[in-house]
């Protein structure tokens, strides 16, 4: 077990070394001329350094004057050292900024997540022991519908009819306008209403994919012989659901939700933007459109760091959870 | 349940009396893929997602074929724009009409004015002299004091310097007696003179006129006349001579052409008299009209009319404009001063127009009718759609083929480029991209093939893990082995005998993803970093209600388009969940 989580650790480390090859690659082959209107841009701000000092800077940072090759191993020499440099647009270190605001984004995607797990478990439970009924029927219909909304769209109605029609959320921010005249209990109640919608449009996109992943793997648990065995010695109908089918189902389930934790921390890039939450996915958003590269490369870096330890945890809980797994 | 079955027995029986156990039509043997195809006519979900696909390809290929707009058509609208063009007012000042040659700076007019209210005959400004002289009410003649000589005193003598040639002794005679006596003016060869003095110094000066004060405006039939004293002052006398009940047709002389005078409603009309013809030459009256424009110039015509309206209290009216057009005025008072606008048609974008019978779901910002870009719109989505899928499917099947025939160090190098891909985090990096084709100003038709390019680029490893998957299972099965003893090549038992059995699941997943890259690109498209202006993507529909006044106002632009990509999505959604289950004999449908 050891030895697999090891390996496994040394392969994900070797995929995010090759990772940030590939976007520190992608990065460098923008045309140069971008870089030299970025550095033409900066040196027009007031206060700035010249042109040639900014475009010095953006070579030596980014070993552009070297190869592509040395220039990598350059800066994941200081990434490692968790040295990003400071952010273009938001004029403070990367790593300063991502500590500001990657709370934010986890609050949003715990509690959206906590709320997900809270409704789809059961919904998929239910829609499996009662296949092709109506309610199996109405919770398909309700997961692909939250599969297919666009997140931006159903963001955008929810402010319009809650925001705007019935006023009862403010439209943007994480604070209402009198938040410095509130007591520290109204603060956090203030803090929490304006996450109401967002947390929403989050639960609803993203609860659809939870739900039939527990009513497929329900139905496949329903469908094994222990269950059979477990009718066929006379329990419970709710023994046999709660008891034997749902610790089976559990597998897969803690599994994927093992593998989800790491992504609490990704940010929902479109949600915050839409919202003005000033979580790690609007914050990047903003240094991105802006053509913060420094920014972006620890964002792209971060995100594929997260989809790995995700794939990691999902794998190791996987074997642990699973005792057939672990036999190898 | 044994009841259950003696009834389906019983009913059995009654249909088909006489069916034998090998009837033919018992043992209907259905070929795989009919049975598929049962299963899934069978899904009700499927059946919808089915529709709604055929719903949204109907409406983007052929709506946008039949309709009668092209895709970025804009439409204007007619609306009256109501221009400043004239303002009117009554004169209460005096007006100055200087003489060529002569200065009348606007100190002295102050002190004229000054003079004028005391009734003073003589005023001065600057140390220069002035006289004045009342004509007529409101019309006086100012008299600026020329130097002709000048003398000094000199004991009892008087050393006298002339400046002008014409004059002489005699002249020089009668001024220093002048001087001796005091007097203010003495008289030579007819003309008076005005001694003034200074200490020991003293000049005689004739009198010559500068200027005319008058409070009457002149209007004139051509631009390029302007005051001139000597007309102005000849007219007034006769516009006065005719108010104080003179004869009703004044003529008078000035320059060498003779003029001739009526007055109508205090406003006196002067024309040229050339022969027997008279010439229509200026008008006066107290109203001042004056066009907003320095461009345009009122006709006689036109200031007559409108300064009767004025006194008829008239609020709009209409008259030929210059250039022909029949343009509608209004007139609009406040004390005594009149504003004219002049009401204009102008053609200007119809945007956000309501939803109306030539427009059915109104028209966006820029003038665009909705459903028609909605129809491209859907065009784009669908096409972007289906070549980024079949771009991933491509990579996805020949790696996923590759890396699952062959196993050991190939399987293992394509897996790990697999998940490199996997973990490049691709929303940011479209965006990134996104903003990156913005600075470089990448034309919009190149950034949607872009846009396809990386979408499919980024959305193959999923493919290809299901396709390797599958094929690891399926190699080692006998018509594997059978293949191999045949001799048949490796690229044919990848991709002739293998991929054909992943088929099912490629559509499935194919299908699905469809879903997803219409959903991404209108997320990029949205955002504004995806399929760009002039062309249409629900996406980019969407993105109207970044401004929070259409977003509350203006439903009709983007509420349509997101239920396409709604529809659409689930539509694909559905066809891929029903294809699964149809596919999927563990689903025992």
């Amino acid at each position: 077990m050891r030895t697999y989580i090891i390996k496994r650790l040394f392969l994900s480390v070797g995929i995010l070394f090759l990772v940030a090859f590939v976007i520190y690659a992608l990065m460098r082959s923008m045309p140069t001329s971008y870089v030299e209107a970025v550095a033409r841009e900066r040196a027009n701000l007031p206060g700035s350094k010249s042109y040639t000092e900014w475009l010095a800077q953006l070579n030596s940072i980014y070993g552009l004057d070297s190869g592509v090759v040395k220039g990598f191993f350059s800066w994941i020499g200081r990434a490692v050292r968790g040295q990003f440099g400071d952010s273009w647009y938001y004029n403070i270190p990367v790593t300063e900024k991502f500590k500001e605001t990657v709370w934010f984004s986890f609050a949003l995607g715990s509690v959206a997540f906590a709320l997900e797990l809270v409704i789809a478990i059961p919904l998929g439970i239910l829609a499996a022991r009662k296949q092709y009924s109506t309610v199996d029927y109405a919770v398909t219909v309700i997961a692909l519908v939250g599969i297919s909304l666009p997140v931006f769209f159903f963001a955008t109605i929810l402010k319009l009819v809650f925001s705007i029609q019935l006023g009862w959320f403010d439209l943007n921010g994480t604070v209402g306008r009198y938040f410095d005249q509130l007591s520290r209990w109204g603060q956090l109640l203030d803090i929490g209403k304006h996450y109401v919608l967002p947390v929403f449009a989050l639960v609803i996109i993203s609860i659809g994919g939870l739900m039939r992943y527990t009513r497929t793997n329900m139905l496949e648990v329903l469908n094994s012989d222990y269950i059979r065995t477990a009718r066929a010695k006379g329990l419970s109908e709710k023994r046999v659901i709660n008891y034997h089918a749902f610790r089976n189902t559990l597998i897969p389930i803690v599994t994927i939700i093992g593998g989800s934790i790491p992504g609490l921390f990704a940010g929902a890039l479109i949600t915050e933007t839409l919202f003005g939450i000033t979580g790690i996915g609007k914050t990047s958003y903003d240094a991105m459109v802006n053509g913060d590269i420094p920014f972006s490369m620890f964002y792209l870096l971060f995100l594929a760091a997260l989809t790995l330890l995700g794939t990691l945890i999902a794998d190791i809980l996987y074997a642990v959870v699973d005792p057939r797994v672990r036999v190898n | 349940m044994n009841n259950d079955l003696k009834n389906k027995d019983t009913q059995e029986k009654n249909n088909n009396p006489q069916m034998a156990l090998d009837d033919e039509q018992r043992i209907k043997v259905l070929s795989p893929g009919m049975l598929v195809f049962k299963r899934f006519i069978r899904n009700k979900l499927a059946i919808t997602g089915s529709i709604f696909i055929v719903a949204m390809f109907i409406f983007s290929f052929v709506g946008g074929w039949l309709m009668p707009y092209r895709e970025s058509e804009t439409f204007k609208k007619e609306v009256e724009m109501s221009k400043d063009y004239a303002g009117i007012s009554i004169n209460k000042d005096y007006k100055f009409v200087i003489d060529e040659g002569y200065d009348f700076p606007l100190s002295a007019q102050a002190q004229f004015v000054q003079a004028a209210n005391k009734e003073d005959e003589v005023f001065s400004s600057l140390d220069i002299a002035y006289s004045q002289k009342k004509l007529a009410e409101d019309v006086h003649l100012i008299y600026g004091l020329q130097q002709v000589a000048s003398a000094t005193a000199l004991g009892g003598n008087y050393a006298i310097e002339l400046e002008d040639s014409t004059l002489n002794a005699d002249f020089s005679a009668a001024f220093s007696d002048a001087i001796s006596e005091g007097a203010a003016f003495f008289e030579f060869g007819g003309n008076e003179y005005v001694v003034s003095q200074e200490r020991k110094n003293y000049t005689a000066g004739v009198l010559q006129p500068v200027a005319l004060a008058l409070k009457n405006i002149y209007d004139y039939a051509s631009p390029e006349t302007s005051n001139n004293l000597d007309f102005c002052m000849k007219s007034e006398i006769a516009f006065a001579e005719i108010a104080s009940g003179g004869a009703a047709v004044q003529e008078f002389t000035s320059g060498g052409v003779k003029y001739q005078m009526t007055v109508e409603n205090d406003r006196a009309i002067i024309s040229e008299v050339k022969g027997d013809e008279l010439i229509e030459y200026a008008n006066a009256s107290r109203y001042l009209v004056q066009p907003i424009y320095a461009d345009v110039f009122f006709t006689l015509e036109f200031k007559t009319k409108v300064i009767e309206l004025v006194e008829a209290g008239v609020e709009e009216f209409t008259y030929d404009h210059i250039d022909g057009k029949l343009g509608t005025y209004t007139l609009h008072r406040s004390n005594d001063v009149w504003s004219m606008k002049w009401i204009e048609e102008t053609r200007v974008l119809d945007t956000f127009s309501f939803p109306d019978s030539v427009h059915p779901l109104g028209t966006d910002g820029n003038g665009m009718d909705v459903l028609t870009r909605l129809m491209y719109g859907g065009r784009i989505s669908l096409i972007i759609g289906f070549i980024v899928v079949i771009i991933e499917t491509f990579i996805g099947v020949v790696l996923g083929g590759i890396a699952g025939y062959f196993g050991k160090f190939v399987d293992n190098l394509i897996m790990r480029i697999v998940d490199i891909f996997n973990s490049i985090p691709s929303l940011p990096l479209l965006i990134i991209l996104g903003a990156m084709m913005d600075a470089q100003r990448v034309d919009p038709m190149v950034r949607m093939m872009y846009l396809m390019i990386i979408l499919g680029v980024l959305g193959w490893p999923g493919i290809a893990r299901l396709v390797r998957g599958q094929i690891l299972s399926l190699r080692e099965q006998e018509f594997m082995i059978a293949a191999e003893a045949t001799g048949i090549s490796v690229s044919k038992r990848i991709f002739k005998h293998l991929v054909p059995n992943v088929m099912p699941q490629l559509i499935v997943i194919s299908t699905l993803s469809l879903g997803g890259v219409i959903l991404t690109e209108s997320v990029i498209s949205f955002l504004g970093l995806g399929v760009k202006f002039p062309f249409a993507s629900w996406g980019n529909i969407i993105n109207a209600v970044s401004n929070v006044y259409v977003m509350t106002n203006y439903l009709f632009v983007w509420i349509p388009a997101g239920f396409c990509i709604l529809i659409t999505v689930l539509g694909f959604n559905f066809i891929g969940d029903g294809l699964r289950d149809a596919f999927d004999p563990k689903m025992k449908r």
